[in-house]
């Protein structure tokens, strides 16, 4: 017996003809547009920020466990590696943030016009990078 | 599609039939509401935590058990634990289940970024009230 699914690609035409569905074209078929990629990214920050959290995690439990705990784990932040983690983190937190802001505006039923959508996209862009810059001036003020 | 016979239905069912148990009218509205709401928690607590952590650079592990043990920071961590380890399985989540196809291994997959979130949660929220109850 066939795959339930394959009664599901079974679709019906206007004048009630039997067809099967087309299988919509996947991305490697598209040219790359900021729409895709933005979301592509929203995707890919989400992860990265995902695996991120590790080092909070550490950080908290190291806190909460010894003053010898909290030097190794406050070392390895303050290290060379640990900053450039947290550089990645910081831009992949800011996108994520701002993307996220905008996935809330259209949830809310705004910005789905061609133009504001890629408006908004650059915006993102833009705000991402201000913010990421902003965040390692006042990080590198306040030490 | 050299095809000239057309398709078939292979399975001969009502449309009832058909769409029952496949659908995503069960559990998807709450996922949607869920990812909403702890996006918009996240907004503020997020800026929150960022500026804390910035203000906390070289701090010395006695500063961080006294400000991480007061009440309202504390509360705040708790809140910004329990919204983004939520946030963050429902997005894992929606990865594994458009990339994982096959059942087993999906179902899998979904348990153990469960179990990672419930954990890494748990030891945090652990975390902070060992603090805030004994520094």
């Amino acid at each position: 017996m066939a795959d339930v699914r394959d009664a599901l690609m079974v679709g019906k035409t206007s004048d009630g003809k039997l067809v099967r569905r087309p299988l919509s074209p996947h991305l490697q078929v598209y040219k790359p547009q900021i729409t895709s990629a933005l979301s592509i990214f929203h995707r890919v920050t989400g992860v990265a920020l995902s695996v991120g959290t590790l080092m909070l995690v550490w950080w908290l439990v190291a806190a909460a466990t010894s003053d010898a705990a909290y030097a190794t784990a406050s070392g390895f932040i303050g290290s060379w590696f640990g900053m450039l983690l947290l550089f990645g983190w910081t831009v992949a937190l800011w996108y994520h943030f701002c993307a996220g802001i905008r996935h809330l505006f259209w949830d809310a039923g705004y910005g789905f016009e061609l133009p504001t959508v890629h408006l908004t996209g650059k915006l993102v862009l833009a705000a991402t990078v201000v913010l990421s810059v902003l965040t390692w001036i006042v990080i590198f003020a306040v030490r | 599609m050299a095809d000239t016979k057309g398709p078939e239905i292979a399975i001969r069912r009502s449309m009832l039939g058909r769409a029952r148990g496949l659908g995503a009218a069960k559990s998807g509205t709450a996922h949607w509401w869920a990812m909403k709401a702890t996006s918009l928690a996240l907004i503020p607590l997020t800026l929150w935590m960022l500026g804390s952590m910035i203000g906390l650079q070289g701090a010395t592990r006695a500063q961080v058990a006294a400000w991480a043990g007061g009440p309202i920071t504390a509360t705040l961590l708790l809140a910004t634990i329990a919204a983004l380890f939520h946030h963050m399985y429902l997005g894992v989540q929606t990865v594994i289940e458009d990339y994982i196809h096959d059942e087993r291994p999906r179902i899998a997959w979904l348990m153990v970024a469960k179990g990672v979130a419930w954990l890494l949660g748990l030891a945090s929220a652990i975390s902070v009230l060992k603090l805030a109850f004994t520094g």
